[in-house]
């Protein structure tokens, strides 16, 4: 475990900063938002070559924003977010940018229209970088399923030059963010997808509760699952982010119409009498010892804050893989189907419609996409509905009602986010359902719709970070921000990758 | 008329039909876009990122197609699902843009109600519907522009359409027409569906199988949209011989899908058993379930038009017309509101309840049955474009009712109120009563005058009258009204003729 102590507030170079302090910077007119957009351009000019976080980059356009939030700025007309650097994983419709899915399928589309997170991010000043990648269509846990490629996580093993994967599905968002190649980054959750990633790469990353951010214009996966949230450095950098992105959307029915708290007034909310539950079922065995002394740490930490730990029970845990893999294939087998070479993206000419079908499809989608196709067609179809889709839907109730039941003891719930650290891009699992595992810890928060955070805690054996897991009630983000900022504190986790400057300071 | 048998070789079979009817709901936009549902346009004119299932559009739901529906569901005397849900059903085509429609498929928004018919020969009959769900349409795939490719226009994609399913209680052809002639009549009076079968706003699936009479159902086939009341009768028919001959011929008929040839008045497989789709229904995970409350039913309940029955009803308590004549005049809403606006004035609508003055509603009856649909039909008119308004057929029945004018003279008058109508230059039965200067006489001098000289010019047929020939009685008469150019009442030329050859 390596703990450091902040000793500066004051970068050394504009891309440490973080998305707060860069805030305060630019309103101190300390430097230009182009100075700073810039410095980030270079940054991602040097480095992602061997990153490949971005599908595709933006320079001309983040500069043009850049010089109106400079203008903005001096006229004293500023919002939470002008001049700030994002990057938007390629899963979010961004007007007359190309916006891929990371898949072959979506070939040049270039959508007329913004997706309202995105939308709600530039209407409050930000500057996008580009667009980053993902695991095709958001399905993988390695971001090795892009066809644009692997990304390559920024952190090294202790002697070792192996590349890591940066987690999936948000491995792009995960990955940039930890390079210092943006101050936080637009992130997709639909089982763990925000906090596997930044759990591998040392960042922070909300998954909100369900409803809280809409999902219109955001490339679908599983709609009852996927949900747009926030990655960057610290919590506070996500909880400005997280606020920026969320609010009800008319034009998505599953959003909610509720007023979006300030969250970043939870950070350093005090935790007194707090109650933190720990799940036992959450201790699964074959897990690493760093990770359940992390655990353990983390719970002392926030007993420490004067939080109350106790044991919790969430019976139906075991279920939640499978019953996450029914659910959320079915509802990809049938969202995907609007790919079909007719409208927009790739086509694949064949002299019969069938066949113009089938060729795309094939040629269009990933060994992933179609294997999850493929599943998800195979458990609603007749015959196996029953058997399958609605046991699921069954279990998924249950899964849903453990956690009410555990939210009437405590606020918070707290776990590991990932079964183990980033693994190297040749150790990734052959087998499909071994790789699955990865989503073991972070599942069961997103088929109950709550709301869940990843921060990194430490680091493994090895030197990689490892990553713990907040979860919430519903709209319960302010409790976990709260909490989670407790155990920021006491990890003071202010390693960076290697080959990049501190994060938080110099030291 | 629910003894329509078909007789074969081995006797007699009977035909069993449940209808599909597929109406396009009347709203200004599709069901979940804002686009317009209107119907025509320039190929893909109303088509919004929704509909043509552009990555990461959403479905938002219309609530006015779902008033619609509730309304509709209201008017069939139907079960309203206060907790209904969209379904998606998915499946490959084309012009179904998402590749799956939205649908209701296990809780629609309204459950079983009731249509009451009433075939040509006066026999009432009844229609259960099973089922009312909302559901959008497809787009439509367009073969002829070019040799070698097919267009899709999505016009259509997204429009609201009703689903409503009957019980398998249809006999027979006509009772199809019947039931499908009111279920328009209750969607047009309701304005959920204008019922334009010809614009494809109206269209329905057949279900037809036989049986010996007394026999439990036998296998059948659903002959796919079908465009017309008339084609609907055409297809059974055809349908139901077929299958009469499948079965005599020892034959067994499978259960397909079914196409009707009008032309060559015969159906044919659409698509075969290997093609049977498994759709894949579930839950539409981006809409939440549907939950109205009974508060709001309430207020569309009170707020729903007069439905064709209770209009009928109070015409013939309130008008004193014929089940004939009030078939007729609430067969579609503007004739019967015609009708009240001719009996009543404009405010027509605040004398609902009320005994109409009894002669001025028969003869409104009387003239829109006769002359008015007749002059209706030679200027290919319609009644809420007719050349003569309610307003002005009031005036011209109100002069009948003050003597001004006879009947003969009024039937002249009308004429000339047509023939101006359609000129473009409607003109009141006054203003030309006035002008060719038709006003009844009643003065009972002028009358006798004329008499006198009738009898006088032919005391021959007098005397012939006198010895007993009555029929001469008529000839009088219209020698006195021919003299006096038709304008003389014909009650006083009665009655004075009678006096003077007593």
């Amino acid at each position: 475990m390596t703990n450091s102590t902040a000793t500066s507030t004051k970068p050394t170079k504009l891309t440490d900063h973080t998305l707060a302090s860069a805030r305060d910077g630019l309103r101190n007119k300390d430097f230009t938002a182009l100075e700073l957009t810039n410095a980030f351009l270079d940054a991602i000019e040097r480095l992602d070559g061997q990153i490949n976080s971005f599908i595709t980059r933006t320079p001309e356009q983040a500069r043009q924003a850049a010089r109106q939030a400079d203008e903005a700025i001096a006229k004293g007309q500023a919002k939470a977010l002008t001049g700030i650097p994002l990057g938007i994983k390629d899963l979010f419709a961004t007007k007359g940018v190309r916006t891929t899915a990371a898949s072959r399928i979506l070939g040049d589309f270039t959508p007329p229209y913004e997706s309202t997170v995105t939308q709600n991010l530039l209407d409050d000043g930000a500057v996008f970088l580009g667009k980053l990648n993902l695991d095709e269509f958001a399905m993988g846990s390695t971001n090795l399923t892009s066809a644009f490629g692997g990304v390559e996580n920024p952190w090294k093993r202790h002697g070792s030059d192996a590349k890591l994967v940066p987690g999936g599905s948000s491995g792009g968002s995960a990955a940039a963010v930890a390079a210092g190649l943006c101050l936080g980054a637009t992130g997709t959750d639909t089982g763990g997808s925000i906090r596997q990633p930044a759990a591998y790469c040392g960042i922070t990353g909300i998954k909100p509760t369900y409803g809280r951010c809409s999902r219109f214009g955001q490339i679908a996966f599983a709609s009852s699952l996927d949900q747009a949230g926030p990655m960057a450095r610290t919590l506070q950098d996500c909880a400005i982010l997280l606020e920026s992105m969320a609010g009800f959307d008319p034009k998505d029915a599953t959003s909610v119409n509720q007023p979006v708290p300030r969250y970043e007034a939870a950070l350093g909310r005090s935790i007194k009498g707090m109650k933190i539950g720990i799940p036992r079922e959450y201790r699964v065995p074959g897990m690493p010892a760093d990770i359940d002394k992390l655990w353990q740490e983390a719970a002392s930490w926030l007993k420490a804050a004067g939080a109350e730990v106790v044991d919790i029970s969430l019976p139906h845990t075991k279920h939640a893989l499978p019953t996450y893999y029914i659910a959320a294939l079915a509802e990809a087998s049938s969202n995907l189907a609007r790919y079909d070479g007719v409208r927009y993206g790739m086509r694949a000419e064949r002299p019969s419609l069938d066949e113009m079908y089938e060729a795309t499809r094939a040629e269009g989608f990933g060994e992933e996409v179609k294997r999850r196709i493929l599943l998800g067609t195979h458990v609603l179809s007749s015959g196996y509905y029953d058997a399958y889709y609605l046991r699921a839907q069954k279990v998924r109730t249950l899964i849903q009602r453990d956690f009410l039941r555990a939210f009437e003891e405590v606020d918070v719930i707290l776990t590991p986010t990932a079964p183990s650290g980033a693994f190297a891009w040749d150790e990734k699992p052959t087998d499909p359902v071994q790789m699955y595992l990865n989503d073991v810890f972070t599942v069961p928060a997103s088929l109950a719709g709550v709301p869940a955070l990843s921060l990194p805690g430490g680091l493994d054996s090895q030197g990689v970070p490892l990553g713990l897991q907040l979860i919430g009630r519903f709209f319960g983000e302010e409790d976990i921000i709260a909490a989670g900022h407790v155990v920021e504190q006491a990890a003071a986790f202010a390693t960076t990758p290697k080959g990049r400057p501190a994060l938080h300071a110099s030291h | 008329m629910s003894d329509y048998r078909i007789t074969g070789e081995t006797g007699e079979w009977e035909v069993v039909v449940g209808l599909e009817v597929h109406a396009q709901v009347v709203s200004n936009a599709k069901l979940f876009s804002g686009a317009s549902a209107t119907y025509g346009g320039q190929p893909n004119e109303h088509v919004s990122l929704i509909d043509a299932a552009m990555p990461g559009m959403l479905p938002v739901l219309n609530g006015e197609a779902v008033a619609q529906a509730v309304r509709t569901g209201l008017g069939l005397q139907a079960k309203i699902n206060l907790f209904s849900r969209f379904d998606r059903k998915n499946y490959f085509y084309a012009d179904l843009p998402q590749g799956y429609q939205i649908t209701q498929f296990e809780f629609p928004i309204v459950g079983t109600g009731l249509v009451k018919t009433e075939l040509p020969d006066g026999t009432a009959a009844q229609v259960g519907i099973t089922r009312l769900h909302l559901e959008q349409d497809a787009g439509k795939s367009l073969h002829d522009q070019d040799p070698k490719r097919s267009f899709i226009d999505l016009n259509r994609a997204g429009v609201a359409l009703m689903e409503i399913v009957s019980e398998p209680d249809i006999r027979s052809p006509e009772e199809a027409g019947a039931y499908l002639r009111k279920l328009r009549q209750i969607l047009r009076y309701l304005g959920t569906c204008d019922g334009n079968m010809e614009e494809g706003s109206m269209r329905a699936d057949v279900n037809v199988s036989v049986r010996k009479p007394g026999e439990d159902y036998r296998t059948r086939c659903e002959i796919k949209n079908v465009n017309s009341v008339r084609f609907v009768m055409q297809a059974i028919e055809a349908e139901a011989r077929r299958q009469v001959e499948v079965w005599e011929a020892g034959g067994t008929v499978d259960q397909q899908t079914l196409a009707f040839d009008h032309v060559k008045n015969e159906t044919r497989p659409l698509r075969s058993k290997e093609d049977a789709h498994d759709y894949r229904y579930f839950p539409e995970p981006d809409l939440l379930p549907l939950q109205i409350t009974q508060e709001w039913v309430d207020g569309l309940k009170a707020a729903l038009p007069e439905l064709p029955e209770e209009k009928r009803a109070r015409l013939e308590g309130d008008y004193g017309v014929t089940p004939y004549e009030s078939g007729v005049l609430t067969a579609e809403q503007p004739v019967a509101d015609f009708y009240e606006a001719t009996v009543w004035g404009p405010d027509f609508a605040s004398h609902k309840g009320q005994k109409a003055p009894e002669d001025i509603a028969r003869l409104a009856a009387n003239w829109m049955l006769g002359d008015f649909f007749a002059a209706l039909n030679r200027t290919g008119t319609h009644v809420e474009n007719s050349p003569v308004s309610a307003l002005a057929l009031r005036e011209l029945l109100s002069l009948i009712l003050d003597k001004t004018i006879n009947g003969k003279i009024a039937k002249e008058v009308f004429e000339t109120m047509v023939e101006r109508g359609v000129a473009g230059k409607p003109t009141s039965a006054k203003a030309i009563v006035d002008e060719k200067g038709l006003r009844q006489v009643t003065d009972t001098g002028a009358i006798e005058r004329e008499i006198d000289a009738v009898l006088a010019a032919n005391a021959d047929k007098v005397a012939e009258y006198k010895s007993g020939k009555d029929k001469l009685f008529g000839f009088f008469v219209g020698q006195t009204m021919k003299a006096m150019k038709g304008k003389a009442n014909p009650a006083m030329v009665n009655e004075l003729l009678k006096q003077k050859l007593s």
